[in-house]
Formats: C-alpha cells, structure tokens, sequence
C-alpha cells in the first residue's frame, strides 16, 4: 500500500495535536510514514505510523531547508503517494521547496482531505473562507499543508518500523542562520490553532490593562486568547496572539469576539469557527452578521456579569 | 546593490471575487490593486534607498495586461524600474509555474536581495517565495518583522510560533515581510507624476527562454474542480443588553455544553 509521509512536529517527545490529525488523516489515503526528528514518541505508533523516520540531525528544528532535503531523500529511496505537512509558515516553506525540488503539486491551507480516484481530494476555504475549493494535484507529488482542526485525531495502534538517519546538511541548507531564537514562555493556556474555544479582544478593550477581562474569560471557558489587528499594533497584547489574515486563522468549536468590530482580514481568520459569539455596543457592527450569538451592549458590564454567571453556574 | 520587489496584482478585497470557466481567480474582469501586503515590502526596498542612494529597485510582476497598474502604483510609492512579464500562455497558471517564470526574470535582473510579501491577498498561500529561494538557490529569510542589509549580509527578525528568530544570510538572499515591519509610504503626487517617466519594461514568455508548455492551465500541477460560494452565516440571535444580557449569553454557552 502507499506510503504517505507525514511531517511530524513534536516537543522532547510530546506530539502536536496537529500532528496527530495529519496521521488521521494519512491513514485515509495509504500507510502513515511519519518523519520526525530526534526520538519517536510512542504516540506515533498509536495514531497509525506504520513506519517512522527518525532524522538525526543538531539543528534542523528550525531550518525548513533541512527538512526539505531529509524528505527528498527519502522521496528518492521510496517515492511517496503524497506528503502531509501542518499549514504553519515553517510547514508551507517545507511544502513550496519540497514541490519544486520533487516536481510535485502543492495545496495548502486544507481543511479536509479524502482519497479519490486521482489521488487525494483536498477541501480549502478561500477569499475569507467565504468559498469552498476542491483541489488535487494532478502532475507528480501531491503535497499538502493541512490546517489544524482538519479532523478528530482518532487512535489506530500499530508497532511501527523505526528507520533512522543522519542528514549531513548540504551546503544551500546552512545558508540561513539562526542567530537567536528565544522561546517564548508558556502561558498555560492552549494554543491558538489547537483550542476548542478562543476569546478575542479588539480595540473596544480600550487599553492593555482590560485584556484582563479576556484572560478571565479564556481561563473561565478553558480557552485560548486571541486579538485583532488594531489590539495588537496599539501593544496592547503580543502579536503571536492575532487572528486574521496576517495572524493566526482559527478554527475552534466556539470563537468569542469582544470589542471586534469584524473586519474582513479579521473575519479570513475567525470565520470558520463552529459557533461564534460577539460582544459589542454597535449593533451595526458587522460581526454580529456572523455570530449565532449576539450581545448588543458596553463589554465592561456584559463581561464582568458573565464572569459571576460562569462561577455562579459552576458553583 | 539591486533589489527586485516582486509585486503582484490581485483582485480588490473589497469586491466580490469571481473566477473564470477553468476555476482560477479571475484577475482580468474585476477591479484590481497591487496587493496591499506587497506595499510593506516596497517600503523596505524603499528605505534601503533611503539609507544608501545607490541601490537600485526594480519592481517585477507575472500577470495580465491590467498587473502593470500594480507596477505603476510601486513605481509612484518609489523605485527605479519595472518588470511586467505577461504573455498569453500564462493564463491559468498554477503557483509553481507563477514561481517558474518569476524565477527567470529574476535570473535576468540578478538581484542581490529579493523581496517579496508574506502572502499574497488573493490566493494567499505563500508558498511563491519559498519556491523562488528553491529556484534559484538562494536563502530565505521569510516573515521578517525587521529588516537590515549591511555590508553583504541581510538580517531579519521574525516571530515564529514559539519563538523570536533572528535569521542572517549573506547576499544574495531573499525575504519575505509581514505587515508588522512598518507602515508603507503613500505615492506623493510628485510620485506619480515621476512614475509616468519610469522604465517600465514588457517580457514575454520567449525573451525568457521559458517554453510555453511549463505555464499556463495546461502545465498546472494543481487543479481546483469545484468552487462554491458559502451559504452566508444565518445571522443568530442578538440581544440587546438591559442588564440581563450576561445571564442570556450564559444560557446560551450552557445549552450549546460550553459552560
Ligand atoms: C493588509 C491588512 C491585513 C490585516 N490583517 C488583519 C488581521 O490579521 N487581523 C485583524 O484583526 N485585522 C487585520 N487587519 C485590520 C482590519 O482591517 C481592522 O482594522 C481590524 O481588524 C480592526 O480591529 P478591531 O475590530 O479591534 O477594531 P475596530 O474596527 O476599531 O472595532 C472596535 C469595535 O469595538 C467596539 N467597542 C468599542 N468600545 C466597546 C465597548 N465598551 N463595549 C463593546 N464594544 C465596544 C466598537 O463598536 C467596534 O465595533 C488587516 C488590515 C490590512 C490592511
Ligand atoms: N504573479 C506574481 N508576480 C509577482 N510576485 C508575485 C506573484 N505571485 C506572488 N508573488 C510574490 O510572492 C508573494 C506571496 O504570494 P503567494 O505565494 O501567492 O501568497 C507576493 O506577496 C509577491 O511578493
């Protein structure tokens, strides 16, 4: 059966979510090949890799190029039916190089992917997911950079076949260097791409010391924090925080939009979330064209009430 | 020192997108701009200029007839000369061949730094750069929050998911900005007027040597069979806060389990 290889992400053996839903979905499509660097977490193996790559190689976390050059060779040694990769930065970098150096075809941003008689189907959400795309790739590789939340990660236990090997990085791959990389502290909360909810504050917020009420919020419902665009140029909270189209796009089960006005690049990356909840005093504002729920009225009191009514409820 | 920005021409974000019969965006009979986060990358052309007056910037675009407006609108921001390459053949073309035939042209100007936008706001996918860096061997240096070049070396800083980078190369490299690195200028109307005296150049697919047959729908790697528009969200319930609506957003969390 074909292999498909998957580019696993994970931390001292802790596999991303992401991770685990680009397995799911391989298995759909032929046998998972994951390939991964330093040691192979068993979660692997218990989300259907049948076969895992391990790369021996110090830095190439955080060189795309490296891991263009580790799939190629592979791809060389046992050609693949397609290449899953996460829909991040570092994901399409990976996927761009790698469909130029295999003569392959590359889909990002998937939302869903299924086997079909020419190869996989890929659903994408385009123009501020306002349409629908089906896609595939009809000469060489196809390969594809899936969005988190694509799929429910579901386990499918097997013993997989560990491989490793050592990449001696040519020359083009050293080109790039890293000079610094600071990683930046955990708050605790889940991450943005991966939460099931996410509660945003915009410009309404009126100053960084409100984003408080976000964080409370977030924290009552177990979820991530996000902002707009006009939050984060005015400093008010860290730009990894930013959904939109220069931001992060989410897609969670419940997305809350507070003081968001709902603007178009803001909407690219919020759009898509299950149920969406906005708090605003503009009734005209256009997010509430969006949300299946809606609270016309001042942030600083329906935030504050809604905090008591989440304890009082839970109490 | 040459940098060449690559700019590219899309439909307006404030229009309704269409599409042509082979399901590619249709960029020909719609209001079109040069990409707004192409401007972020001009500026920094711009700004190396500013810094050391011999360097020369060319903007370069792959598009139809009307991408040359994407041009003029650089070339009144600032900048030297410009690049259309538009041919006939090109209709349909897939990101790869895009990448394909810009990297030809970019072999012709022999740039020392490449410059391009994070994405693109039409297709959006981000994936031209890189496949530039991979056509021409050069390193890349992508999402740049900040951007210097000195004495042949280009340093950017960026933010990744978990952790702040500084990347550096040497020349020549290429580099793609966010919208995080520094407002674009607006063309004065001295600008303007100076742009209509500008180089602007037209190569076809032959002066690059590029075969037909690598570009356009026929060579595409990548098919879309279907577009559909989505149904608009229903708009839900919205009430009106007395007071009380805190307790109905709380009913509502709490009947869909998320309290
Ligand atoms: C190239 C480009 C890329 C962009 N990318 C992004 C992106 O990735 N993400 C993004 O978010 N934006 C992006 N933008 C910016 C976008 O166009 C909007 O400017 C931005 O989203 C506005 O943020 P906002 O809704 O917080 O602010 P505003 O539009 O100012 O809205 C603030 C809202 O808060 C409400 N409000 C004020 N006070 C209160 C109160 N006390 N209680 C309740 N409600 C209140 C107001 O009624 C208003 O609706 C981009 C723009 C460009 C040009
Ligand atoms: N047709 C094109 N002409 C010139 N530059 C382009 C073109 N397409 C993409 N680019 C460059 O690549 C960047 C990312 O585009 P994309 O890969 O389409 O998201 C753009 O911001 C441009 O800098």
């Amino acid at each position: 059966m074909a292999g498909i290889f998957v580019l696993v992400g994970h931390i001292e053996g802790q596999v991303g979510k992401p991770s685990l839903e680009l397995l799911t979905l391989a298995r759909r499509l032929g046998t998972p090949i994951a390939v991964c660097s330093g040691s192979a977490p068993e979660a692997l193996g218990q989300y259907g890799a049948e076969r895992v790559h391990v790369i021996e190689s110090e830095d190439i976390g955080a060189h795309p190029i490296g891991w263009v050059q580790a799939l190629a060779e592979l791809a060389a040694d046992t050609p693949p039916d397609a290449v899953l990769t996460e829909a991040t930065p570092h994901g399409r970098e990976i996927a761009a190089r790698l469909a130029v150096r295999l003569g392959g075809g590359v889909l990002t941003d998937a939302v869903d992917v299924q086997p079909g008689p020419d190869g996989p189907v890929v659903t994408q959400w385009a123009f501020a997911a306002g349409f629908t795309v089906t896609a595939r790739v009809a000469r060489g590789v196809p390969i594809i950079a899936v969005k988190p939340n694509a799929v429910v990660p579901t386990p499918a236990p097997v013993e997989p076949a560990v491989t490793r090997a050592r990449l001696v990085p040519d020359e083009a791959s050293l080109r790039t260097r890293v000079v610094s990389r600071s990683v930046r502290e955990s708050t605790g909360r889940p991450g943005l791409t991966e939460a099931d909810i996410v509660v945003s504050g915009g410009r309404g917020l009126a100053g960084p010391e409100n984003f408080a009420l976000i964080e409370n919020l977030a924290d009552a419902l177990g979820g991530a924090v996000g902002a707009s665009r006009a939050a984060v140029d005015a400093g008010w909270y860290p730009h990894t925080h930013q959904v939109g189209q220069t931001g992060v796009a989410v897609s969670p089960q419940l997305y809350l939009a507070v003081g968001i006005s709902g603007a178009i690049q803001h909407r690219a990356g919020m759009q898509t979330s299950k149920t969406i909840v906005a708090i605003n005093k503009d009734g005209e504002a256009p997010i509430f064209d969006l949300a299946d729920y809606g609270v016309v009225g001042d942030l600083f009191q329906v935030v504050p009430r809604l905090l008591d009514e989440i304890a009082r409820r839970r109490a | 020192m040459k940098i060449v920005v690559c700019v590219k021409y899309v439909p307006d974000p404030a229009s309704q997108p269409r599409f042509t019969a082979g399901h590619t965006v249709d960029r020909e009979n719609v209001p079109g701009r040069l990409s707004e986060l192409d401007e972020y990358a001009v500026e920094q052309a711009l700004r190396v200029v500013d810094a050391a007056p011999d360097t020369h910037v060319t903007h370069l675009t792959v598009g139809p007839p009307q991408a040359a407006e994407a041009l003029r609108r650089a070339l009144a921001m600032g900048g030297h000369a410009a690049v259309h390459v538009s041919d006939d053949a090109l209709a349909g073309s897939d990101a790869s061949a895009t990448a394909l035939v810009l990297a030809a042209a970019l072999r012709r100007l022999t740039p020392d730094l490449v410059l391009c936008a994070m994405a693109s706001t039409d297709g959006g996918t981000a994936l031209v750069p890189a496949m530039l860096a991979e056509h021409l061997e050069l390193p890349q240096l992508t999402f740049a929050t900040e951007v210097s070049v000195d004495a042949g070396t280009v340093r950017v800083r960026r933010e990744a998911v978990q952790a702040t980078e500084e990347l550096a190369a040497e020349l020549p490299a290429l580099v793609s900005v966010t919208d995080r690195i520094g407002d674009p200028r607006y063309p004065s109307f001295k600008g303007i007027m100076a742009a209509k005296k500008k180089s602007l150049q037209t190569w076809t697919l032959a002066d690059l040597g590029v075969p037909a047959d690598q570009v356009g729908a026929g060579a595409a790697r990548t098919v879309v069979d279907e577009i559909t528009a989505r149904p608009p969200r229903a708009a839900g319930t919205a009430v009106q806060d007395d007071g009380e609506g805190a307790w109905h957003l709380a009913e509502f969390l709490a009947t869909k389990k998320f309290i």
